[in-house]
């Protein structure tokens, strides 16, 4: 692989980002053991992370580990009950917030599986988000004809065609286009943090790098990106700062993005030793 | 007890069917619980309220000055299509002194809606009778529309024959007041490759029963829709038959309903398929939205298939709103409130995107607004007065 040659010296550079970050910024996300259950039983068992703006973390995992739990629980899923810990964001109780004030105050999670709503339209449900949003920051709501041309800007990003805006949320669309209607509402909504709940799942080479495209166009020094994958594939794509492994409900490991190619390689096999290990 | 009274001036044919109707009803009376078709519907506080009858008040095409005018056309169809059976067609039959007539000759396209306007009197009894004759190859849009104020029963009978190759649609709008009592019959009869569409609309009343019945000949289509919004101590029945009397037609039925606080409703859908209607294609759904655990709803399907190449589905739901998709609005930052209005709008719009008159579209958007909108302010959660 031509590409190893190159990791040394952004390695280098990610260990140095990692030692200044802490001086000149506040976190946007704040995860102190946090634990979360669903049904009685743990799934979130002690979760620490803390994501600066700017930066884009990685966290992967075997099925089952708790990576979706986790952004759900963070979006404000009511299904899972967080039994100890605290998720700090913006320096606010995010816990203490509805799921649509979190989303008023900049958090946007990219659904594993997006919701199909039938009869309601794609273009009224996002105005009703965005107008939302804006009325929490104070701005003004869109007209008609500044929205629509917001609206056309961002899906020429997403190379989406301009007949999903007239139908209902989801209904009918392809894996591929559910997808990618996530990353638009993401690229019109211009949240400070995003969570992409395995984006990447499902996706064939051409989506796959149609929905990369559109959030590394996103990536900003103020805004950060969670991004939640089983795969590496996605990594090649969307190069994160760090990469997280997450196993049975714990963060059992941390690194540059040259550990989501490790992983690549080993498996998850013997992260589930080191899960076991950190117990 | 209501009087059945056999006007006069009738001519005789008319003045049969009217005695006869009048008999049927003082045998059978008003019907119980008792009836399988009544089960659910107890019409008690009707037969109890006596209500003087008075005429209904017909803005043009009456058919009391038909009657006088074209007493042969009107008598050839009036009475021949609603069954007394139903004893409330029977009192109508028997009682009504007056209503709409509409007759639309052969090959005529009428452009715009037309318009049957009912607004009752508080106290009172009144049994519209509307006749609409669409001839061959005419083509009418009808709008069907009663309104109150205060405590009344209206019983109304419609009976709608539709032409070979005639295309009719037809938006039946109950909107009576809170207080009212409103039974009402609406019978089709489709002749050859005709095509026949009602809207059965139900907002208002406090106790409602529609009947609304086709007769499909060869070739033709029928679709039945309805929506029903209940609230409050509401109590909306719907009963349907889409009779497949002759082969190669095709039915589409789909009635959605939303049900609030303590409401009841009922919905009966019969499809017959009789035995030389082959090829017939009939689809019935019935969707219920259950906005509150005091909701009561009766749903039942009645398919007779006496055919054997024939595709017939149907299918009926009673649901909640879809936790899922509301946690999905929230997360892109619309209130829970907002969503919920959202999904129940959502829900009750794909009936409402099926009329063709896009007047009567704009008119249910906005009384369905106008209905979550009082919800929200009536509920305590919303309340700002709620002590």
């Amino acid at each position: 692989m031509s590409a190893q040659a190159d990791w040394g010296p952004l390695c280098a550079l990610e260990q140095s980002r990692m030692g200044e970050r802490s001086l000149s910024k506040i976190p946007i996300l704040e995860i102190r053991d946090l634990h979360a259950t669903a049904g009685g039983k743990e799934i979130l068992r002690g979760i620490n992370l803390t994501v600066f703006p700017g930066e884009v973390h990685a966290i992967m995992g075997p099925n089952g580990s708790g990576k979706s739990t986790l952004a759900q629980v963070i979006a404000g899923r009511d299904l899972y009950a967080v039994t100890d810990g605290e998720v700090i964001y913006e320096g606010k109780d995010l816990l203490a917030l509805q799921p649509e004030e979190r989303a008023q105050q900049g958090l946007f999670l990219a659904f594993q599986y997006p919701v199909e709503i039938p009869g309601v339209s794609n273009l009224y449900f996002l105005k009703a988000a965005l107008n939302a949003i804006r009325k929490r920051k104070g701005e003004p709501e869109l007209d008609a004809m500044d929205f629509l041309s917001l609206v056309r800007q961002k899906m020429a990003l997403m190379d989406m065609e301009e007949a999903l805006l007239n139908r209902a949320v989801n209904s009918g669309f392809s894996g591929g286009e559910k997808k990618r209607n996530e990353i638009f509402q993401m690229a019109v909504l211009e949240p400070r943090l995003a969570l992409l709940d395995e984006t990447d799942s499902g996706l064939d080479i051409d989506a796959l790098k149609i929905v990369a495209h559109g959030v590394n166009t996103l990536r900003s020094s103020d805004r950060a990106i969670v991004v939640i994958t089983h795969y590496q594939r996605l990594l090649n794509y969307i190069v994160p700062d760090y990469v997280h492994v997450l196993s049975e409900g714990r963060i059992v490991r941390s690194g540059d993005k040259s550990l989501a190619l490790a992983l690549e390689e080993s498996g998850y096999v013997g992260i589930e030793e080191l899960s076991e290990a950190a117990q | 007890m209501i009087a059945t009274a056999v006007t006069p001036n009738m001519i005789s044919g008319l003045a049969d069917i009217r005695k006869r109707a009048a008999e049927r009803f003082e045998a059978h009376g008003f019907p119980t619980t008792r009836e399988e078709e009544w089960r659910f519907t107890n019409v008690a506080p009707i037969a109890k309220a006596q209500f003087p009858t008075i005429a209904p008040s017909v803005n043009g095409h009456s058919l009391r000055i038909a009657l006088e005018r074209h007493p042969g056309l009107v008598e050839e169809y009036l009475g021949h299509y609603a069954s007394c059976e139903n004893p409330f067609v029977a009192l109508n039959t028997a009682n009504s002194e007056d209503g709409a007539f509409l007759h639309i000759p052969a090959n005529t396209i009428v452009e715009e809606p037309l318009w049957i306007d009912f607004t009752a009197v508080p106290d009172r009894t009144t049994h519209p009778r509307n006749l609409i004759i669409a001839d061959a190859g005419s083509q009418v849009q009808i709008v069907e529309r009663y309104t109150g104020r205060g405590p009344y029963f209206t019983n109304a009978v419609t009976e709608i024959v539709v032409g070979e190759n005639a295309i009719v649609e037809h938006v039946k709008l109950e909107e009576e007041s809170p207080d009212a009592f409103h039974v009402a019959t609406i019978q089709v009869h489709q002749s050859p490759n005709s095509n026949f569409k009602s809207h059965n609309i139900s907002l208002g009343g406090l106790l409602v029963r529609n009947d609304v019945n086709a007769v499909l000949s060869t070739g033709c289509e029928g679709t039945l829709n309805g929506l029903y919004l209940a609230n409050g101590n509401q109590h909306i029945d719907n009963h349907t038959v889409l009779d497949h009397a002759a082969p190669h037609a095709a039915s589409h039925e789909l009635y959605k309903g939303i049900l609030d606080e303590a409401s009841s409703v009922v919905f009966n859908g019969k499809i017959f398929v009789r035995k030389d209607a082959q090829k017939t294609d009939a689809k019935q759904t019935n969707k219920n939205l259950v906005l509150s655990e005091n909701s009561v709803i009766n749903t039942k399907p009645e398919l007779q298939i006496l055919a054997d190449d024939v595709r017939c589905t149907h299918g009926a739901t009673i649901g909640q709103l879809d936790e899922e998709a509301l946690f999905y609005l929230r997360t892109r930052g619309i209130n829970k409130a907002d969503a919920r209005d959202l999904l129940i709008y959502a829900f009750a719009r794909d009936v409402i995107d099926r009329i063709g008159i896009p007047e009567i579209r704009a008119h249910l958007e906005k009384a369905l607004f106008e209905s979550l909108h009082s919800r929200r302010s009536h509920s305590p959660r919303a309340g700002e007065a709620v002590a």
